[in-house]
Order: C-alpha cells, then structure tokens, then sequence
C-alpha cells in the first residue's frame, strides 16, 4: 500500500500516543516497585532515590502471599483443564454432528455470556448455601466451589472458539479413521486433537485469564484460607496506609507469567474469536 | 464470510435436507445410527454445569426479586416472604429515591458505555490501521499494545489507583509540578473526577481488545483491493471510508456488542478503584447492585434492579442485532 506523507503523519502521532499512554502506568508499576517505602510515601518521584529489592522479599512476609498464590494456581490451573475437557466434548457435536437442541444448545450457552454476574452472584451463593445443607459438601469458602463457578465462566468463548477450530479441520481426516473402525471418541481424540492443538493452548489461556483475573466472585465465595490473589492483595493495605512498593511488586510478580502465556497464543485467540464470530 | 459458506454448503451436500437419511450407503448409516445419542452424551456435561451454575441461578434470581430477602431472613432465606411486585415499584419509581437513583446510575452507565467503547474503538482502529503497514519496530508495539489487555484487571486497577493517588501519585505530581497545569493537587477517586478517572482505566483496559479483533479483520483484506483504488486515485481517506470500513463491517458489529456488553455490566473496575461503595459522579448500575445486596443487605431490591438490568440488555442486543449484524451471519 502506498504510504502518502500524511498517513506517515498519522500514524507517528498515534503511535506515540498510544504507547506513552500503554508505558506510564506499566512504568509506574516497575518503577514503584524497586522504590523503598520512605521514597513512595510523599510526592512521586520519577526515578527511584536508590534502587532495592527489598519489596521483592519482604512482599512474601507482609501478608501470606505464597498461601493466596497457592490458592489461585489450585483453582485456575483445575478449573482450566476442566473447562477444556467441557468444552472440546461440547464443541464437537456442535462442529460436526447434527442433533435435535443443536441451535438451542449453543444460543443458550452464548447468550448467558451476556449476564451481568451480579445478576447470580447472590442467588449462587445461597444455592451453595443450600447445597451444602442438602449434599454435606463444602461449598462456599471451598476451592470446590470457586472452581466449578469459574469452570462454567469460561465456557460459553471457550465453546464457541473450539467449535470454530474443528469446524475448519477437513472431515475427511476422521472420517478415514472412522471407516477403518475407530469410533467417534477414538477419531476426536487421536486425530482432531492433535491437528486443533494450537487452538486448544489459545482456549487454555482465555479460561485461565478469565479465573486468574476474577474478582466479584471470588469476594464472596472465599474465606480467610481459600482466598485468591484478586483479593488477598487487597491486604497489603492497612486502615492508615497502602504498601504501594510491595503491593505493586507482587502486582508485577503474579502478572508476568500471565502476560507471557498470553503473548505466546494471541495469534490463535484471535483467530478462535474471529471464526466463532463469523459462524 | 467465505469461510461460513463453506462448511455449512459441504455438511447440507452430504446430507440434503429433504432426505429422510443419507444415501450414502450402509456402513456410514450404521455409524450415524449408533451415534444418535452421542451428541447428546458430549454436550451433557456442559449442559449440566450451565444449567447449575448460570440458568437456574438466574431462575432464581427473578424468584427473589419478589421476596423481601434482608440479611434477617438469608439463613432461612426459602421462607423468605413473597412480596409481590413490592420491590419492582420501589425500586422502579422515578419520584423516590430509590428509583431516581437507579435511572440517573442506568443514564450515567450509558453515557460510561458510549464513551469507553467509542474511545476504545477510535484507538483500536487507529492503531490497526497504523500496524497494518510495514515498519520497523511493528512486532514490539503490537506486543507492547495488547500488555494493558493481559495484564489481570485487579493489577490494572491497583496501578492506576496509585497513580491517581492525591498525595503520593504520579497524575499529581505531573499536573502540578511538572505541567504547572493546576495549582492545587485535586482528589481523582473521589468527588466528580471520579467518573473521568474510570472512563481513563476502563479505556486503558478494552481498547487493546478492539486493537487486536480490528488488526486482525484488517490483515485479511486483499492488498490489491487498495493498490486498485491507489492507481484509480483514491485518498487515504478515501481508501479508508470505501474499503477499510465495509470491509471490517462484519468483525466491528461483533466486536462493538461485546464490548458494549462488557463496559455496560462492569464491575471490577470501579469496586477495585472505590471499594464497597463508588462515589455519586461514578456509580455505575452493577456497583450499585451490589451495593444494594451487599451493603444495605436488601437482596429482593438487588434482584429486582437486576432483573431489569437483564430486560434491558436482552432488549438492547435483540436491537442491536437486528439492526447491525449482517443478515448472513446472524441466522441461517
């Protein structure tokens, strides 16, 4: 495409926009996080008054981060694995099978991607109330619960993404399988796995983003023990103060393998979101 | 579009319609014929956990939002008392308090809506038109530009709560001793900036989003389409408005409902920025929901309000949908 002076224009300004817009904050949270605390208390400086590694030590003692980090990698990394095992069982059928609720089934799942949560957070928390009376099984305040709960969150995309993947493997593949006496099972899990395997890592990494990030839910279905980072790190605040040094040093901590997983599927993610789009 | 065309055009060859079966012989109608329950056996598990955790919690929430269920009757909360449409008029009434605030929460959350997305989707475009072109140092700006989108939104939040901080943040110090702009450090998460200071966050947050849906229906438009309309002598503007914008029209339908539904049901950004309680200029209507539950403990109120959050946003998307979707993609 042909590049006249004006868009070279353009696009220097917004470029720039956009990244001094995307740096500062970022610069902020790496920044403040090597700062000690008699540096980040009172007017912010730009540059640290002398750099430490302090926060990164004593973040771990300050409140029981390791406990909240446990917490959260047993919740998300379990809800994950399930949420995708759920989801290429339901994406097949609806890729390649034809059954009566076909329609109904996926419209359904899709469209309770548009409930707000506040709008079940309260009638969930008593149905687990009741659950736990009725069946003996701690609910609320259990990993249990927060699982199954962040397990369903994911769902609906993570669905409507594989569905797409399979949609665009040839049906031939399994077909040839079928014909020589493999089942149905046999096929998706030999054959059409392993080709949608980019997929699958990409619908990996949106379910544990969307469980690692959540905060509404886990306010209320956590207690002292189970608590999840999203609200443990709300700890390194006290009545009089905010540790801001320690609490954006974890904050860098806890998000840097995110960051990476994400950037290592975003081709895929995007291009799972696009073909469910279009379906 | 092609690629919808495609599998649905293969799988209705194979099995036309009309038929009562397909005629392509015995081995594979015997393989059809086993797997009838199969479908049914694979959605099951998904079925079940929405049914349990999204359908019948919502059931639910329409049932006690004609009960008077308070932080008294929530032990026992079955025999809550049956109040009726008690909740939806108080709730609802205009001339009360409650129902005021409730309409100028629901106005300010579309006003919220409207800015975020819009802005979101400016910024978005703008950076995808801008990466779709060769350059050097693309790759690091467009990884750079989806961090804000990665990065978990309590992080977020927490970051800019500090920079926004009256004593020790860094939007002061550049406003007032850098900038010289202001005289006096103002209060960002309080008072009437609030409300700016949440548009602020939740656009640093989305616009990644629309950046990357955008880039990616910008890749796929054939490259001599715009060097075609070079050689005719269209500006880039032109290019921009008679190519670029028909052609994403598909991705922009779906990616603008997602993030209206998004930014319009937002939570997390203002209970992490605010806590509990978000000041009058930000009060967004899900904060106040909760606030109604789980503050003033008045849950039938808060399942009221919410069930007319959902009226009103099934309403909206059956709108949008008719209108914007193109017809091709949204049934068959």
């Amino acid at each position: 495409m042909t590049e006249t002076p004006g868009f070279r224009w353009f696009r220097r300004i917004t470029l720039t926009v956009l990244t001094v817009f995307t740096v500062m904050p970022l610069y902020v949270l790496v920044v403040t996080s090597v700062k000690p605390l008699e540096n980040v208390r009172g007017l912010f400086t730009w540059v640290p008054d002398r750099i430490t590694f302090q926060p990164y030590v004593d973040m771990w003692s300050t409140i029981p981060l390791a406990r909240y980090l446990t917490n959260s990698l047993i919740v998300t990394i379990t809800a994950t694995i399930l949420a995708l095992i759920v989801a290429v069982l339901a994406a097949y059928p609806l890729a390649r099978l034809r059954f009566r609720g076909k329609r109904l089934f996926s419209m359904t799942v899709l469209s309770t991607q548009m409930f707000p949560g506040i709008l079940f957070l309260l009638p969930l928390f008593l149905m687990f109330v009741q659950g736990e009376e009725l069946l003996g099984i701690q609910l609320t305040g259990s990993y249990f619960g927060l699982i199954i709960t962040y397990l369903t969150f994911a769902l609906p995309f993570s669905i409507w993404m594989l569905a797409g993947y399979f949609q665009a493997i040839p049906e031939g593949l399994e077909e040839a399988a079928m014909i020589d006496g493999t089942s149905r099972i046999g096929a998706l899990v030999r054959i059409i796995l392993p080709v949608a395997r980019p997929g699958i890592l990409a619908v990996a990494v949106f379910a544990f983003i969307t469980a690692w990030g959540e905060v509404l839910f886990a306010s209320v279905l956590t207690d002292t023990e189970t608590r999840t980072l999203s609200i443990g790190l709300k700890l390194y605040t006290s009545q009089t103060d905010t540790l801001w040094n320690e609490l954006l040093a974890a904050s860098l901590t806890i998000s840097l393998p995110v960051i990476v997983a994400f950037m290592l599927v975003q081709r895929h993610l995007v291009s799972g979101l696009s073909a469910g789009a279009v379906k | 579009m092609s690629t919808t065309e495609e599998p649905r055009s293969r799988a209705a060859e194979e099995d036309p319609p009309g038929a009562a079966g397909p005629a392509s012989g015995p081995r594979r109608r015997r393989l059809r014929r086993q797997g009838v329950l199969l479908p049914y056996g694979m959605v099951l598990p998904a079925a079940v956990l929405e049914l349990l955790i999204h359908i019948i919690p919502m059931i639910l929430g329409i049932y006690i939002a004609f009960t008077s269920l308070t932080q008294l009757t929530i032990r026992n909360w079955t025999s809550a008392p049956f109040v009726g449409v008690e909740n939806f008029v108080r709730g609802l009434d205009p001339s009360g308090a409650l129902g005021s605030d409730l309409f100028q929460s629901l106005f300010r959350t579309a006003v919220y809506t409207a800015l975020v997305v819009g802005l979101s989707w400016v910024l978005g475009m703008a950076a995808a038109v801008s990466l779709n072109t060769k350059f050097r140092g693309r790759g690091v700006l467009r990884t750079l530009f989806l961090v804000p989108y990665a990065l978990p939104v309590y992080v977020a939040a927490i970051i800019w709560a500090f920079m926004f901080n009256h004593r020790d943040g860094m939007i002061n110090r550049l406003l007032v001793q850098d900038l010289g702009l202001l005289d006096d450090r103002p209060f960002w998460l309080i008072g009437e900036n609030a409300f700016w200071v949440l548009v602020v966050v939740s656009v640093w947050r989305l616009w990644p989003f629309a950046f990357l849906m955008l880039l990616a229906a910008l890749q796929s438009i054939p490259e001599d389409m715009y060097e075609a309309a070079a050689i005719d002598g269209a500006s880039t503007w032109k290019r921009f408005t008679g190519i670029t914008m028909p052609m994403v029209r598909p991705a922009n339908a779906v990616v603008l409902l997602v993030m209206g539904l998004w930014t319009f049901n937002e939570f997390n950004i203002p209970f992490l920025l605010f806590g509990d309680t978000s000041p009058d200029s930000a009060r967004l209507i899900s904060p106040l929901i909760y606030e109604h539950s789980f503050v003033n403990w008045n849950f039938g109120l808060g399942a009221a309000m919410s069930v007319l959050l959902l009226v009103a946003l099934i309403i909206a998307s059956a709108v949008y949908v008719r209108m914007v979707l193109p017809k091709g993609s949204s049934n068959d």
